[in-house]
């Protein structure tokens, strides 16, 4: 061990100060005028474990928020309160409030049905059904009843596939099974089938952390065109990619919600140190 | 520096000298892997060598040929629509009269008695069945085949064998017989009675049908009620229930209850269902009540495991479409599942068919002649048929027992090979 490296150095550096106060307020601008979604002082817990602090957020209307930071931050944790996807793991708990169009997702009698129709969700691994093209996008409009015809479905699923810009690869065979596509493919039908109920926010947890740079560059022109009609927050690992498709962008860290900023200043002008720490690469 | 102690050259001698020993370990695992299948092998092939070479003889049947006499006085009966006349008719006595005009020359009490012994004791009914089937044979001859009694039967075969056993016979019979042989008046049949009739005290008329139709009846009531009930019970487990303490709790009593020995289920059935619920005894009803009680478990744990092995991703994507969790389940954790439930369901009853301990409790242990018609009529099943067989004194009941061995096991075969098939047509790869 040679410890006058300059480099280690500055790593231990940067070790020191990767431990945050338990008073860390998040800097830059957390709230919106307009906000479609409002998270004030959430906090989530694994039984005993707190995997997000005292977070508060807005997201505003028709806006592309990003979210980064390092591995177990709680970023996708914190993605999956936004639908109580989280509901479904049992030692979960979530405290705070979290908004809709003020509307309290978190209310007893709000039903998680409605909601989960209104905020759609991609997920990190393509999962489409073992079902048919068709079938896999008809899903969302026939278990909610928004098509009274099979001409209405039929156009549902048309739109929803050409939104995805799916449609000209699958419109030849919609009757196959849908995890005969490939990745990148599947992942698009994903987001088809999502926005095939018509979604007010749509959730994506690392979209494209299992395609390949062609099938990503795809799945982000398609973010930037769904983002005139859809409100989007992206979980990603990818600093480049939060940079290329995101208006927004917050950094977690260590559960804690840092900094919150337009996504051009975090990549050039960070406001917090630990931001700045990870956007150069210094660790993560 | 220290010695050098993982250089390139060290390492590379001291992996060489390794090689041939754990090479060697491999090529003796390989023979012990083939002998262990060999094992296994030659202990099926002697059990399977040993049931068909005792077995086979069942399947065929002596008869003699006799020229009898539908004599209206002899049997007593002069209108075949009188249920009364039939019942009082003297059948035996048509059979009993040709084996007289076929050797004129016995006589003496005992002679005749051992004359009559050479066909079965239900040839008569057996004419008689014929007589009611084509009522103008009244009153008129016919050459026919008679069903042999079951001690002639046991000599004729083993004659045939070449090591006649001849224990049971009296010189004279043996005599006959070859006479009868030489005449051509005596051969083997293929033995129909074994598939269509029930049990009987003669060897040569027993047949296993009533005991397949018991086995029918109870199994179908067993699947009725036990896939259902498992199928819900795993997928409440699997997918509903909240994980606690009692959940734990009643997984391991479930896995528990899978290892009760079969005989206990019985007892239980015995004591609930006959003794306090006054369901009938013997029949099918209770018989698959007791035998759902003991697939159950099986049904339970093997439908968990392929709710287990939908995929985690699956559930997700239809939860965040904004499925509810019943639709979730029905949509499409179910249909992924369905092909191992129904393998497990196969699985499960083929152990309910090959199950005797805890329908020996409940009373379906009794001799019934009658085949059963419904859920409702006393039955027997076919391995408690076998267990009846097995404990009978009659020689001849030595090869219908392995032959309705045959018939049990090939029903196995064939429900765990669907099981197989089940699985590999239905299984979906991820």
């Amino acid at each position: 061990m040679n410890a006058t490296d300059p480099a280690m150095g500055a790593k231990a550096e940067v070790k020191q100060n990767l431990e945050v106060a338990d008073n860390q307020v998040t800097v830059g601008s957390c709230f919106t005028d307009a906000p479609k979604m409002t998270m004030r002082n959430v906090n989530v817990f694994y039984d005993d474990k707190q995997a997000i602090h005292n977070v508060s957020v807005d997201i505003a209307k028709n806006e592309v928020i990003a979210m980064i930071g390092p591995s177990g931050c709680g970023k996708s944790t914190f993605l999956r309160s936004l639908n109580r996807m989280n509901d479904t793991v049992e030692s979960c708990r979530v405290e705070g409030e979290i908004c809709m169009d003020g509307e309290n997702l978190y209310a007893p009698k709000l039903d998680v049905v409605e909601l989960r129709a209104r905020v759609g969700m991609v997920f990190q691994k393509p999962n489409p059904f073992p079902k048919s093209i068709y079938d896999n996008v008809a899903y969302g409009p026939k278990i909610h009843g928004l098509a009274d015809t099979r001409v209405d479905l039929d156009e549902i699923v048309e739109n929803s596939l050409r939104k995805a810009s799916l449609w000209e690869e699958v419109k030849e065979r919609l009757h196959q099974s849908g995890t005969g596509l490939s990745g990148g493919q599947q992942q698009r039908l994903c987001i088809a089938r999502a926005i095939a109920v018509s979604p007010e926010v749509i959730l994506m947890d690392e979209p494209c952390s299992a395609l390949d740079p062609i099938a990503t560059a795809k799945i982000e022109e398609l973010i930037e065109e769904l983002s005139q009609n859809f409100t989007i927050a992206i979980v990603t690992h990818s600093m480049q990619q939060a940079a290329r498709v995101s208006h927004r962008t917050a950094y977690f860290h260590l559960g804690r919600l840092i900094e919150v900023n337009p996504t051009e200043q975090v990549f050039t002008m960070p406001e917090h140190e630990l931001t700045e720490a990870y956007i150069t690469g210094r660790f993560g | 520096m220290n010695k050098p102690v993982n250089t390139p050259v060290n390492n590379l001698e001291k992996i060489r000298k390794s090689l041939s020993r754990r090479n060697r370990s491999e090529r003796l695992f390989r023979w012990y892997g083939r002998l262990a299948i060999f094992i296994g092998l030659a202990a099926v092939t002697v059990l399977f060598t040993d049931i068909v070479s005792k077995g086979h003889g069942a399947f065929r049947i002596a008869y003699l040929q006799l020229e009898v006499g539908y004599d209206q006085d002899l049997i007593g009966v002069d209108n075949l629509t009188d249920p009364e006349q039939l019942i009082l008719g003297n059948w035996q006595a048509v059979p009993k009269q040709a084996l007289r005009q076929q050797f004129p020359d016995v006589a003496g009490r005992s002679d005749k008695r051992k004359l009559y012994g050479l066909v079965s004791n239900g040839s008569g009914f057996d004419l008689k069945d014929r007589l009611l089937a084509n009522p103008l044979l009244l009153g008129t001859r016919e050459t026919v085949w008679v069903l042999a009694d079951d001690d002639i039967d046991t000599y004729y075969k083993s004659w045939l064998d070449g090591e006649p056993y001849a224990a049971r016979l009296s010189d004279k019979q043996v005599k006959w017989i070859g006479e009868l042989h030489d005449q051509g008046k005596i051969r083997l049949q293929f033995n129909s009675n074994l598939f269509t009739r029930g049990d009987s005290r003669e060897p040569e008329q027993a047949g296993i049908r009533g005991a397949v139709m018991g086995s029918l009846f109870t199994l179908l009531l067993t699947l009725m009620l036990s896939f259902p009930v498992g199928v819900a019970a795993a997928i409440y487990l699997e997918e509903f229930a909240p994980k606690n303490g009692w959940t734990d709790f009643i997984e391991v009593n479930i896995n528990n209850l899978a290892a009760v020995p079969s005989i206990i289920f019985g007892l239980l059935g015995l004591a609930i269902f006959i003794n306090f619920f006054h369901v009938p005894r013997s029949v099918p009803i209770v018989g698959g009540l007791v035998l759902t009680l003991m697939t159950l478990p099986t049904i339970i744990i093997t439908s968990r495991a392929a709710i287990k092995s939908v995929p985690p991703s699956i559930r997700e994507a239809a939860l965040g479409m904004g499925a509810s969790k019943y639709q979730m389940v029905m949509h499409h954790v179910l249909p992924l599942a369905l092909p191992g439930m129904l393998t497990g369901a196969i699985i499960g009853m083929a152990q309910a068919l090959g199950e005797s301990a805890p329908l020996l409790m409940i009373g379906m242990v009794a001799f019934i002649v009658d085949i059963p018609a419904g859920f409702n009529d006393p039955a027997t099943v076919l391995p408690v048929q076998i267990f009846l067989w097995a404990d009978s004194p009659e020689r001849a009941f030595i090869e219908k027992t392995s032959a309705a061995i045959m018939v049990l096991l090939s029903f196995l075969i064939v429900m765990n090979t669907s099981a197989v098939w089940v699985r590999k047509r239905l299984e979906r790869r991820w």
